[in-house]
């Protein structure tokens, strides 16, 4: 690990004290500090704070938002709540999936330029079906709409 | 009121009616999530650079979401003298034209709406807009619009009326005048009674009366008390409480002061889903501004009561809606469910007595302190009182957000409100309840919304989703999805709802695959009564909801699809095969070019042809057909 890294985790653990209360927040700010959650930035966590490294793993399992695994530069989200669901996102998904020649309906892109994540639900259900793109969100999408905005990151990156 | 609290309050509510009513030109954006997906941003710019170039006197704000979510993005104007005027799907050089007509002091044609009063629900008063300028007498009023004609917005008051970045236009609308009237006039116990006589039940799903709740928490000893808003919207096809929380989250704070002194807490936490990044921004901007106001933390207003709010935002687990494993999160750990009793009422986080109240809960509790018990109650039905708020989506035309008076049917909401069905298609279901919940089919659509109403035909009231399904679609596979979503967000922490519902789930998929055999659906329901009896939390109890109610009104389609291998909505992808009709087919060649699997053939302005060996069956060809043509 870099020490940048273990800088800004140092920094970050500044901010709490031992125990388990803050257990959730800590993992957050770590998350939004490195897009997942490192297994060193866990390690050292835990060593500091007095947490077993299965403690992290327990609560990083059993929640949705966190990641084990390093993301895409990208995050494509589709949204799969009823309302999209009944609009068709199951469809949006998989061609997602296609173009971004994935092995399974989510995960990332062999060029770690983009992950695909299916969610429940992103709340903008008036905009059925909704794709968001990092913080961006896109609603009432088709599959054109999708492939021209995935193209537009695929650019970008050019 | 104590005298220098009351003027305190009073110089704020002056501040705030200067922003809310100015005497120079006012331009509202609505900018919660759903606006700004539609290109709100974008908008606001346009307006603000607009009016800085043409050197304009007005003031240019965000606000709330008012409900008219197909519209968006959505801008309000008020010119001095006239009305104020709704601009729907409004593009960023429409704005600029919306500007510049303003400041000639004109409007543009094309409003959806006029307000020439404006409502103060807490007062009872309207504030008019002094609309004697004429010129729009052929935009309809709002409180005529069939949108709005048969709603009544308590909780949604204020969304889209004022800055919700802005505490001053809140206390100008009323704002925490109740807290103060109940922390200097009202026992803890009495606000607890007035509550539970104005007949205010649990808006988060179970229909919990609330002042009950709160008498309970307030009975138990305790050195320390807690309130929670469970903000932890997790329904899939709900948004209410997002749009309150971005719209207007002072209500949400001013009902858990109030909660908070009814109970006797000395600190209140807001659970809010980690999906709602806007919601939360907006509550932590609220929290900033009441803190500096001294309107929470110690001897607040100048009485005794001690309260602090503190913001836990979720990690992305839908159980965690449930109370014992929202405590667990909030705690930093796993959010299991636990068995109940105890209620968190009487041992709760870290222990202590807890409530747990939902935000549109709790937005409604400032109302209910300032106008009574008698008023709140006098709306509504016998078991449910006041009104509710919905989402509705799904397959209707006008989607939105409606709060509407409790006993009003889900016909005056789907086809008055909603204005029916799109593209000429039949109604079939709606879903209520969410994951918990289940469908209502047409011979039930006069049904009043009404929480004993609801549950005895097989659904429930839940948070408030509404999802209208129409004849295309499949609810075999509406109810495979809510058990995918269910399997996916199980705890695990008990047998029934970890293995039962996979199973329920795995003969649904093979029910959809054209792989299920009769007796499959005896299996079902064994499966659903066991897992019904035996699963610990209301989570897995209620899982089946969605199989048992869909198997109760549309037997027919899981007969379809087990015994003749066909998905008459033409949605399972195992039964089904894609077609083009040759009489209606144009020969544009949309499809061929949109097929990624090229197997479209077809020559120009001639009916073209899909080769369902090749097809994959990912319906880009019916998406972009321009006269639907293409068959399932």
């Amino acid at each position: 690990m870099k020490s940048s890294s273990k800088a800004s985790i140092a920094a970050i653990l500044k901010q709490y004290d031992s125990g388990q209360d803050s257990l959730i927040s800590l993992m957050q700010d770590i998350q939004s500090a490195f897009g997942y959650l490192p297994k060193e930035a866990l390690q050292q966590a835990g060593r500091e704070l007095d947490i077993p490294l299965s403690k992290f793993f327990a609560v990083a399992s059993f929640y949705n938002s966190f990641n084990l695994e390093p993301q895409g530069k990208h995050t494509i989200s589709v949204c799969e709540g009823t309302a999209c669901h009944v609009k068709n996102a199951d469809n949006l998904a998989q061609m997602v999936a296609r173009e971004l020649e994935l092995n399974g309906d989510e995960g990332t892109s062999t060029d770690r330029q983009f992950t695909l994540k299916k969610v429940r639900c992103l709340g903008c259900c008036s905009m059925a079906p909704v794709v968001k793109v990092n913080d961006d969100i896109h609603g009432s999408m088709t599959q054109t709409k999708t492939a021209t905005i995935l193209n537009q990151y695929r650019k970008d990156k050019k | 009121m104590k005298g220098s609290t009351s003027k305190r309050l009073a110089k704020l509510q002056k501040e705030g009616l200067t922003t809310l009513f100015p005497e120079s030109t006012k331009i509202m954006v609505g900018s919660a999530s759903c606006g700004i997906a539609a290109g709100a941003d974008a908008v606001l710019q346009a307006i603000t650079a607009e009016v800085k170039k043409k050197k304009m006197d007005a003031v240019v704000q965000k606000v709330g979401c008012i409900g008219l979510c197909y519209l968006e993005p959505l801008v309000d104007i008020i010119i001095p003298g006239r009305p104020r005027l709704t601009y729907g799907n409004v593009t960023p050089e429409k704005a600029k034209e919306l500007v510049a007509a303003a400041k000639k002091g004109k409007v543009l044609e094309g409003a959806l709406g006029k307000i020439t009063a404006e409502p103060f629900l807490i007062e009872g008063t309207a504030r008019d807009y002094n609309g004697t300028a004429g010129g729009v007498d052929d935009v309809p009023l709002y409180a005529e619009l069939p949108f709005y004609r048969k709603q009544n917005r308590i909780a949604l008051r204020n969304c889209g009326f004022i800055d919700p970045e802005n505490i001053t236009e809140y206390i100008a609308k009323g704002g925490y005048q109740s807290l103060a009237s109940v922390l200097e006039k009202s026992s803890p116990g009495r606000i607890a009674s007035d509550v539970e006589r104005a007949g205010l039940r649990g808006r988060g799903g179970a229909g919990f009366p609330t002042g009950r709740k709160w008498k309970i928490c307030l009975s138990a000893r305790s050195d320390e008390k807690y309130l929670i808003c469970n903000a932890d919207e997790g329904d899939p096809g709900a948004y209410m409480d997002r749009s309150i929380l971005e719209g207007d989250p002072h209500a949400v704070i001013e009902g858990m002061l109030i909660g908070g002194y009814a109970i006797g807490a000395t600190r209140g936490f807001i659970y809010v889903r980690d999906e709602y990044p806007l919601a939360i921004e907006r509550l932590e901007k609220a929290l900033e501004q009441v803190r500096e106001h001294g309107l929470v933390g110690e001897k607040i207003l100048g009485s005794s009561f001690n309260f602090d709010i503190t913001i836990s935002r979720g990690a992305g687990a839908f159980v965690c809606g449930e109370e014992t494993a929202l405590i667990k999160s909030i705690e930093g750990d796993c959010g299991e469910p636990r068995q109940r009793p105890p209620f968190p009422a009487e041992s709760g986080l870290w222990g202590k007595p807890t409530i747990i109240n939902n935000v549109e809960t709790l937005a409604t509790v400032p109302v209910i302190a300032a106008k009574g018990a008698k008023w709140f109650s006098s709306i509504g039905t016998d078991g449910s009182k006041g009104s509710k708020v919905f989402s509705l989506v799904g397959n209707v035309n006008n989607i939105g957000l409606v709060e509407v008076p409790m006993g009003t049917t889900l016909r005056d909401i789907i086809f008055d409100i909603g204005g029916g069905i799109p593209n000429n298609r039949a109604f079939k279901a709606v879903q209520t309840g969410g994951p918990s919940g289940g469908c209502i089919p047409e011979s039930l659509i006069d049904l009043p919304v009404d929480y004993d109403a609801l549950t005895k035909s097989g659904s429930i009231m839940g948070s408030g989703g509404l999802i209208v399904m129409d004849e295309k679609t499949c609810m075999v596979d509406v109810a495979k999805y809510f058990l995918e979503f269910l399997e996916s967000e199980s705890c695990g922490k008990c047998t029934p709802c970890r293995v039962g519902v996979k199973r329920m789930r795995e003969i649904l998929t093979d029910i959809c695959e054209g792989k299920a055999e009769l007796e499959d659906l005896t299996r079902l329901e064994d499966m659903a009564g066991l897992i019904n009896d035996s699963a610990l939390c209301a989570l897995g109890r209620t899982a089946p909801n969605p199989v048992l109610s869909t198997l109760k009104y549309f037997k027919d389609e899981y007969l379809a699809h087990i015994l003749l291998k066909k998905c008459p909505a033409g949605v399972c992808k195992d039964l089904i095969t894609f077609s083009v009709d040759k009489k209606t087919c144009i020969g544009c060649g949309a499809c061929k070019k949109a097929c990624p699997a090229d197997a479209v053939t077809g020559e120009k302005k001639k009916a073209h042809k899909i080769n369902t060996k090749k097809c994959i069956k990912c319906g880009a060809c019916r998406e972009v057909c321009p006269v639907s043509a293409v068959l399932t």
